[in-house]
């Protein structure tokens, strides 16, 4: 979509107004510092899928809309998580996260922060892993998706 | 090398290059540049309203009786808040609209000034696209591309936000030939395959019907579409805002559909084998509960310009989308060069079919009343006018009467408020009909209740000279509410009364304007046929009606299109 101040809430406004839930929502201008994409995921039927992807088409700041869906594609998310690291936590967390192939990016004496990609699945899996009194705080970019091999969104 | 003009100006200028004659507004301390230069020109004429919602309904009807875009010019804060509801009509019924409204300036924007509202995002659920010019360079493109985004694809009302700083601010003018965005390119011609397909269908029908709504009036389509119904010989039905897309008094009308359609309207909708939508979106007003609807099974072909009005709530079998104009211009093309010719023995039999349901006679009402029946004023109206009236109507029973007794055989000759329902649509929309139309005959069809949201709109009428014929059905009920009450809700009649009316004739003639009041059936045609003898006064007749009268028939909420109470 253009990348011009109010495309956003024109976005979100339309979710909200026709009642489609947003699960996630990422934006970025591009390589074209005049457009900005937009990964954004919502759970529908087939129907309700095709009602949203005409109404965002509809949004003339919008200059293009592709499922994702409707091809192989790749998603990643991006997580930042703080988790109490005491004793032989600390050990236990460092081993979980090298099993996902996250990195530690912050360390005190109590703590750790630990940074991990993936697919939305994996990171509920880390999350899942850990005991839960352990995680202090937990920040998440939501999905961004990209086309496999020669499938390219370009304007 | 150009001189340089202000941000005022420069709006002002663009409107004379849009070619625009006519705008409908109110001043206010952020549009004052804009107003000062409104003053030192004569090219665009400005009518002060006494309401900004009825700059926007009355720049509307200009629009919708006129084919051009509709202009208003509107203040920040009240100003833009009161429009709010004129934009959402437009917007709901599609109509072509650019509103320019002032903002504080830049520097005040956020800081909760005086006057100031979030315009942008107040209107945005219900515009087609706004702006907010935030440099005033960019003022001309902004106006050229509000004008065209208003007037292509599926039209919509446009707003444009001016800061008062930028309406102050210099720059060069250029206003640019064209625009080209790569965000918005509008299809006009219907996919040649898709087309194909549909006229296949179309002739292996057995129980066709034509569906037609607003999209034939906004794509100029009607000659289009009365060409082909007749060609094929199906009969043709028209919603709310489609009315006078097929002639009304053409035999293969079917007349309107819908909650308060035609009996013969709704069962062939029900019934038909093979539905041809016209630029039409099957509201829930049209084919009342979906399900129901599927018990039949049926083919449908959907024209329709905006991609998501089609498979939004009945899912169709042969889409295509394009401009309604261009659609049916290549249907009728390939339907010239076709050798096969519509089932004739099959029509036949439907044709019988309609025959029959036509003799249920579902608008019948008592003739023979001592009490004025609302449908007698608006069938005298279309005897006295010979059918060639505009007719502006509010929103209620009077708009549902207006709907099934005035026959429309042309476009744009029935303006109402139909997505929206707004009350208070009705009389200031005429007064923009008749700037549009000076020397046509404008009528104003309204209810007590409708004609009092937008009452003070009598004293621009006085203003400008504007002899519009206001016929005000009273029957001292807001009636489509007492008639729900009656139906649905145990003849509890809450609030629909209404106590306390002004007298409606002193009303009219405190403002200037004739006032009649028309108590006996027997007095309906003389009063009326002396109001439009005063060719150039406003009258305002007020008619008193039964109070008791229902409209049928009536597809209740939730039930379906052959499930009607009949009267």
């Amino acid at each position: 979509m253009e990348n011009e101040s109010g495309a956003l809430s024109r976005v979100a406004g339309l979710f909200s107004a026709r009642g489609y839930n947003i699960e996630s929502l990422t934006v970025a201008p591009t390589e074209d510092p005049t457009l900005s994409r937009m990964t954004l995921v919502t759970i529908g039927s087939d129907e309700v899928v095709e009602q949203v992807t005409k109404q965002l088409n509809k949004l003339i700041e919008v200059v293009k809309v592709i499922d994702l869906n409707e091809g192989n594609h790749i998603e990643r998310e991006l997580m930042l998580v703080k988790v109490r690291a005491i004793g032989a936590e600390r050990d236990e967390i460092m081993r979980l996260t090298e099993i996902f192939r996250g990195s530690i990016i912050d360390v005190t004496t109590k703590s750790y922060t630990i940074e991990l990609t993936g697919t939305s699945c994996k990171l509920d899996a880390f999350l899942k892993a850990i005991e839960p009194s352990a995680v202090l705080e937990t920040v998440r970019t939501g999905a961004c998706g990209i086309g496999r091999g020669e499938w390219v969104l370009r304007v | 090398m150009n001189v340089e003009l202000t941000g005022a100006e420069i709006a002002i200028r663009c409107l004379q290059e849009e070619g625009v004659q006519c705008i409908f507004g109110y001043p206010g301390g952020a549009v004052l540049f804009i107003y000062d230069e409104l003053f030192k020109q004569d090219k665009v004429r400005h009518i002060l309203v006494r309401h900004e919602q009825a700059a926007i309904h009355a720049a509307d009807g200009y629009a919708r009786s006129s084919k051009n875009v509709g202009v208003a010019l509107v203040t920040s804060g009240p100003g833009v808040t009161n429009a709010v509801t004129g934009i959402a009509t437009a917007y709901m019924d599609s109509i072509p609209l650019v509103i320019i409204s002032g903002q504080v300036p830049t520097a005040a924007i956020g800081l909760d000034a005086f006057q100031e509202v979030d315009t942008v995002g107040i209107t945005r659920p219900c515009v087609k696209h706004n702006f907010l010019v935030k440099d005033v360079s960019e003022l001309a493109m902004t106006m050229k591309k509000a004008f065209y985004i208003a007037s292509t694809g599926r039209p919509g009302p446009v707003l444009v936000d001016i800061p008062k700083d930028v309406s102050q601010q210099l720059t060069q003018f250029v206003y640019p030939d064209k625009v080209t965005m790569r965000s918005y390119n509008p299809v006009t011609k219907g996919h040649s395959r898709q087309i194909k397909k549909a006229l296949e269908l179309i002739l292996s029908a057995k129980r066709p019907m034509i569906y037609a709504g607003g999209g034939v009036i906004l794509s100029n389509a009607a000659e289009q579409l009365t060409e082909l119904t007749r060609a094929l010989n199906f009969p043709c039905t028209n919603t709310l805002m489609g009315l006078g897309g097929f002639p009304a008094t053409d035999k293969q009308s079917l007349g309107m559909l819908g909650m308060h359609g035609t009996y013969e309207a709704n069962m062939a909708m029900q019934y038909c084998d093979v539905l041809i939508a016209v630029g039409a979106r099957f509201d829930d007003r049209v084919i009342g509960n979906p399900k129901h609807f599927f018990n039949e099974n049926r083919k449908i072909i959907h024209i329709d310009i905006d991609p998501s009005s089609i498979s939004k709530r009945v899912r169709v079998d042969v889409p295509i989308v394009g401009d309604v104009l261009d659609v049916l211009k290549e249907l009728l093309k390939l339907l010239k060069a076709e050798k096969k010719k519509p089932d004739s023995a099959a029509l036949k039999e439907w044709w019988k079919q309609i025959d029959q349901w036509r003799e249920r006679d579902c608008l019948k009402f008592d003739r023979t009343s001592k009490i004025i029946k609302p449908q007698k004023v608006i069938e005298t109206l279309y005897e006295i006018t010979k059918g060639d009236a505009f007719i502006t109507s509010d929103v209620g029973q009077h708009q549902m009467w207006a709907a099934q007794f005035y026959k429309f055989d042309k476009p744009r000759r029935w303006i109402n408020s139909g997505g929206l329902g707004t009350m208070g649509f009705g009389m200031p929309a005429a007064m923009g009909v008749q700037l549009a139309n000076p020397k046509a005959k404008v009528a104003c069809i309204t209810g007590e209740a409708s004609i009092q949201m937008c009452i003070q709109e009598l004293s621009t009428c006085k203003q400008y000279h504007l002899p519009l014929k206001i016929v005000n059905l009273n029957n001292r009920y807001m009636g489509m509410v007492r008639q729900w009450q009656e139906f649905f809700h145990g003849n509890r009649y809450a609030e629909s009364y209404m106590n306390a009316l002004p007298d409606f004739v002193k009303l009219a003639e405190s403002y200037g304007h004739v006032g009649m009041k028309i108590e006996k059936p027997e007095d309906v045609e003389g009063a009326l046929k002396e109001a439009f003898k005063l060719k150039d006064q406003l009258v305002f007749l007020d008619f008193i009606t039964d109070q008791t009268e229902n409209v049928f028939p009536m597809v209740p909420g939730g039930k379906g299109l052959s499930e009607m109470i009949l009267v």
